[in-house]
C-alpha cells in the first residue's frame, strides 16, 4: 500500500483544515471502498483524514422530511422506523445493498461515493481505463461490456455506478447538503452526479476537500408509495444488474404521479422524467404500463453485449411500479 | 498484505492506538496502513480471524467491533483507538463452547474450516439482531459469508438450530 498519514478530527471545520492543502488528501470514512482503492492502487492518497468521529450520524425527523447523517451506517438507515415508514425505496435498496457486515461499516455519504465495479476500472494490474488514468483509453467500450451502460456512456466510459441508494434517492428527490470553503449547499440528487464525457474521472460536482454532511430527504405521499427492485444475478451480495426505484401517487388504481429512476444503466442513477409524464393517467397494469414505457427506452444506446438489459430495465421497471401500486 | 515502502518512499509515521480484543486492552505502534485483520494476526498473533480474499468479499475476516459484525479486512486497526473487538478465540467460556460452536459441530457445518471462524462470528451477530426467524432470513442475512466448500446447508442448519436454543433459553 501506498504511503499515508493518518489524522483523526472530531468537527467538520477541523476536518476540512487538515484536508485543506493537500491536494492528494482524502477523507475516510467506513473505508469499504478506500481501503479496496489503496490496496489496488486506484488511490494513492497522502493524508487519510479520519472523519468517523465527526457528529454527523443522525438521522433526524424535520419539518420538511428526513435528514441522514452522512456517517450514518447502512443498517441504521435501513432499520430505522421512520425510514422504513417514510420511504420502503430506501430501506430495500440498502438491505438489499453488500452484506451486513459492510452495511454495518459503510456510510451513507461514502455509498453515493462508490465508484463503478467495471472489471477494467478495478482490474489488480492495471488496464485501460479512463476513470483510472485519464487518457489511457477504455477497455469495456469494445471489450466484455455486459454489465456496462445502456443510457449516457462516452467513447471514453462506458461504466455504470454500482449504488443501490443513490437509485432510491434519486426517485424520493433528495437533496445532498454539501460542506466547503463557502459554507454548506444543496444539491439534487440528480445533479450531484455527472455523465463522463470526456472527463468520466470526474463522477460527481464535489470539490476537492468538499464534504457530504448530510442527505436531505422530503416528505411525501410519493416516498410513502415507493419500492426499489433490483434483479442481479446471484440472490444476494451482488450489485445490480438493472433496478429500478418508483414513487406512486395513485388516484383510482390509476397513476396519478410518479418518480422513476433506474440503475445498473447509466453512469448516473437514470431519471425517466419523460416516462413520469407519459405514465400519469395510465392503470396499474402490466399490458398498458409496458406500452406506456416502451418509448421511454427509445434513447438507450446498447454496446456489444448488454441489449438484453433493455427489456431487463422495462420489466424491472414494471415490476416496481406494480410492487408499489399494491403497497398498504 | 502490507508491502515494505518502496524505495524513495517514506515509511509513514506510527500511529498510537489501543485495541481491546476480547476484553484486554493491546497498546499498539502501527503503520496507519495496518488493516485490523493484519493487526489481529500479524501483531497481536490472533490467528482466529481468517484472511480469505482480504476485499470485503468473502466475510472470513468477520469480528464484532462494538458489537456489530464487521470484515477486519476492510478497515485500518488506527480506526479503532478504544474500540472494543471481539473475535472467535473470545467466544468460549474456558472448555464451554459457545452455542454456536456446538452447533456448528453437531451439524457437521464445516468441511476444509477456513471460513468457519467468520461463519461462527456472522452467526452470533445475525442471532442477536434477531435476522435468524426461517431458513431464508438466515441465507440472506448470512449471505456475507461465503464458504467455497459448499457447506450452506449444514451451516444453515446450525444457525437455524442456535438460534432456536437461544429462544428456548430466553422463553424458560
Amino acid at each position: 500500500m501506498h504511503p499515508f498519514s493518518y489524522v483523526r478530527e472530531r468537527s467538520v471545520d477541523d476536518a476540512m483544515r487538515a484536508h485543506a492543502g493537500d491536494p492528494a488528501a482524502a477523507y475516510l470514512a467506513g473505508g469499504t471502498e478506500l481501503i479496496n482503492w489503496l490496496k489496488e492502487g486506484i488511490a494513492l492518497p497522502s493524508r487519510l483524514v479520519d472523519i468517523n468521529r465527526l457528529p454527523l450520524a443522525q438521522i433526524e425527523v424535520t419539518p420538511s422530511g428526513l435528514r441522514i447523517g452522512a456517517l450514518a451506517r447502512m443498517s441504521d438507515v435501513a432499520a430505522h422506523p421512520a425510514v422504513r415508514a417514510g420511504y420502503p425505496a430506501l430501506a430495500e435498496a440498502l438491505e438489499r445493498s453488500a452484506s451486513p457486515q459492510l452495511r454495518n461499516m459503510a456510510s451513507m455519504g461514502g455509498n453515493l461515493l462508490q465508484r463503478t465495479r467495471c472489471p477494467y476500472f478495478r482490474a489488480e494490474s492495471e488496464l485501460p481505463c479512463n476513470k483510472r488514468r485519464p487518457g489511457s483509453g477504455c477497455a469495456a467500450r469494445y471489450g466484455l461490456n455486459r454489465s456496462h451502460a445502456i443510457f449516457g456512456w462516452s467513447e471514453a466510459c462506458v461504466a455504470t455506478h454500482p449504488s443501490d441508494a443513490a437509485v432510491a434517492l434519486c426517485a424520493l428527490e433528495a437533496q445532498v447538503r454539501i460542506a466547503g470553503r463557502g459554507g454548506e449547499r444543496a444539491i439534487p440528487i440528480g445533479d450531484f452526479y455527472r455523465l463522463p464525457g470526456d472527463t468520466p474521472q470526474r463522477e460527481t460536482v464535489l470539490e476537492h476537500g468538499e464534504l457530504i454532511v448530510a442527505i436531505d430527504l422530503p416528505a411525501t405521499a410519493r416516498a410513502r408509495r415507493s419500492w426499489y427492485h433490483k434483479v442481479r444475478e446471484r440472490a444476494s451480495y451482488e450489485f445490480a444488474l438493472v433496478s429500478a426505484a418508483v414513487a406512486l401517487e395513485l388516484a383510482d388504481a390509476r397513476i396519478q404521479e410518479a418518480r422513476i429512476a433506474l440503475g445498473g444503466v447509466a453512469a448516473v442513477p437514470w431519471r425517466l422524467t419523460a416516462a413520469e409524464r407519459a405514465i400519469a393517467g395510465a392503470p396499474l397494469e402490466r399490458g398498458p404500463l409496458m406500452a406506456v414505457l416502451a418509448t421511454a427506452f427509445a434513447e438507450a444506446r446498447p454496446l456489444a453485449h448488454n441489449a438484453f438489459k433493455i427489456e431487463l430495465a422495462k420489466r424491472t421497471l414494471v415490476q416496481a411500479l406494480e410492487i408499489a401500486g399494491a403497497m398498504r | 498484505m502490507t508491502r515494505a515502502p518502496g524505495p524513495g518512499e517514506p515509511s509513514p509515521a506510527p500511529v498510537e492506538a489501543t485495541l481491546r480484543v476480547n476484553g484486554v486492552a493491546h497498546r499498539l505502534h502501527l503503520d496507519p496502513r495496518t488493516t485490523l485483520l493484519d493487526a489481529l494476526r500479524e501483531r497481536l498473533g490472533s490467528m482466529g480471524t481468517k484472511k480469505g480474499c482480504d476485499r470485503g468479499e468473502c466475510g472470513a475476516c468477520t469480528v464484532h467491533v462494538n458489537g456489530r459484525r464487521i470484515n477486519a479486512c476492510m478497515t485500518l486497526a488506527v480506526m479503532h483507538d478504544g474500540d472494543e473487538i471481539d473475535t472467535v478465540e473470545g467466544l468460549a467460556r474456558g472448555k464451554d463452547l459457545h452455542a454456536v460452536q456446538r452447533a456448528f459441530i453437531e451439524h457437521d457445518a464445516f468441511q476444509c474450516g477456513y471460513c468457519t471462524p467468520g461463519q461462527i462470528m456472522s452467526a452470533v451477530a445475525c442471532i442477536r439482531e434477531c435476522h435468524a426467524g426461517s431458513r431464508d432470513e438466515i441465507r440472506e442475512w448470512m449471505s456475507g459469508n461465503l464458504c467455497r466448500c459448499g457447506a450452506y446447508a449444514n451451516i444453515v442448519a446450525a444457525v437455524e438450530a442456535a438460534a432456536g436454543a437461544e429462544a428456548a433459553n430466553a422463553s424458560v
